[in-house]
Parts: structure tokens; sequence; C-alpha cells
């Protein structure tokens, strides 16, 4: 039985940690928005919680056609999903690519998501609560 | 727990815009400082950042994904000093000039204000977070 209480609040649970990574890296990206040759970074979100909720990462194997080819870099990833540098639209001398209107547009944009994320959760124990309890 | 990490991240942003603010204090007091304690007029000091991994468990939230801040160095600025015509002062060379400070009021000025509105910009982001961990704690109530 634990295991379908379990199913009914994985979605959310998931959800819930790709969001707070992903609110982690955004934060980092403020905190070097003066940090020259910074590169902001972020994650595909709806690819990033598709591949944590089936088990696999998206991530691109390169072929190997010869005993003598190296592996390919996986890179950074953040649970799985891997981390990508954002295109900069107005790249500054000092190459750091933090355009701070961005990041606090989606610093925000992934607050409020995150704490949907927790009223969901919440509704979710709640409903169960009512099926037990009646 | 990448949401207390943000704490140590945002914390590091906020100690490396103070010392920047330090600098630039230190840069506009001694804007007339023709010696120093070793005899020489006074250069514009300006701190370095370097994105740094801070503390905090990293387990499968990627490996370091997430960097904080910290001041690298602090450097000297190596642009020429001002030379100011004064031939009464003591410290005038031959020709009657005094080496004084390369602060550049403008500059420091700017940065000043650079440095205030970043430190804003991570306390703003240490509160969010703060709301959204006080948030989760309320899960199921």
């Amino acid at each position: 039985m634990s295991s379908r209480i379990d199913d009914a609040l994985r979605f959310n649970q998931t959800a819930l940690n790709l969001r707070a990574a992903r609110q982690e890296l955004l934060a980092a990206n403020i905190a070097n928005a003066d940090t020259p040759n910074f590169k902001a970074k972020d994650i595909d979100f709806s690819s990033a919680l598709k591949g944590a909720l089936s088990g696999t990462s998206p991530r691109l194997a390169m072929e190997a056609t010869a005993a003598k080819h190296l592996s390919g870099g996986e890179g950074k990833t953040l649970m799985g999903a891997p981390v990508m540098y954002r295109k900069p639209t107005q790249p500054s001398a000092d190459g750091n690519t933090v355009d701070m209107d961005v990041e606090r547009a989606q610093f925000a944009d992934n607050a409020l998501r995150y704490e949907a994320s927790v009223k969901f959760v919440s509704d979710d124990i709640k409903k169960l609560l009512t099926v037990i309890q009646g | 727990m990448s949401l207390f990490n943000i704490f140590n991240i945002s914390g590091s942003a906020m100690t490396a815009q103070s010392q920047r603010l330090n600098a630039v204090a230190s840069n506009l007091a001694n804007v007339d400082s023709a010696t120093g304690p070793d005899g020489k007029p006074y250069r514009a000091k300006q701190v370095v950042f370097q994105a740094t991994p801070v503390g905090g468990a990293q387990g499968n939230t990627g490996a370091q994904a997430a960097m904080g801040v910290k001041v690298a160095a602090v450097v000297e600025d190596a642009s020429p000093l001002k030379m100011q015509y004064d031939p009464k002062n003591p410290l005038a060379n031959a020709q009657g000039y005094v080496a004084m400070p390369n602060v550049n009021p403008v500059d420091e000025m700017v940065n000043m204000i650079s440095a205030s509105r970043s430190y804003q910009n991570n306390v703003e982001v240490l509160n969010t977070s703060k709301t959204l961990l006080a948030k989760t704690l309320s899960i199921g109530s």
C-alpha cells in the first residue's frame, strides 16, 4: 500500500526536487553577476523532469567506431539533466553572460512554481487523508 | 538539499560584494593620499571576482553546477599616477610636480552603486529561498 502512496506523490516530489536544484543554479547565476568570464547556466526543465520521472537521463552518447576514440564527455548534469549555457543577448566585455533581468525573472518564476508544487503535494496528502479517514 | 546551498552561494556573493565596497571606500578615502606607509603614493585597489565551488552536499544534484563567488585577488591599478603641479609641496619632484593617487572618483562611485545593487540582489535571493524553505516545512499541515 505504501508504494501506492509513493506513486501518488512521486510526480510532485520529483518536480519539487528539480525546482530546488534549478533555484540553486539561478542563485549561482545571480551571485556571479560580476564575475569575469562567468557563463550563465540553466537546465531545460520539462525534459529534465521527463528524464527524472522515467529514470533515464537525456544524454547524448558519442559513437565510437574505433578503439582509440575517446568516449564522449558527459558534461555537468543536474539530477541527470544536462546543464546548458544560456545564450547571451547582450554579451559584456568581460566575458560574463549573466543578464540580471533574465535571471531575476526566471528566479521569481521558479520560486512561484516551487510554491505551486508545494501546494500540490499538500493537496495530494490532504486527499489521501480524506480517503483514509473518510 | 539544494535550497540550503543557496544560503552558501548568496552568502559568498554578499561577502565578495562587501569586499568590493570596502575597496571602493578605501580608494575614495585615499583620493588625495600622496604618500603611504611605503612612502609611495596610494594606488587604486580593485577586487577580482572568481567563481568558486561552495560547501554543501553534492550527491545527485550535479557536479558543482552551481558556483559561489570569492575574491581571488586584490590588484593595484597600474595606470599612471596623476601628476599635479605644486612646487611648494615637500614631495614635489625637481620639476615641481607631485605624484597623486590614480583614483578616479567617478569610476569608484559607479563601482559603489554596482556593488550595492548586486548585494541587494543577493539579499533578495536569500529571502526568497528562506520563504520557500518555510513553505516546504508546512507541507501536509
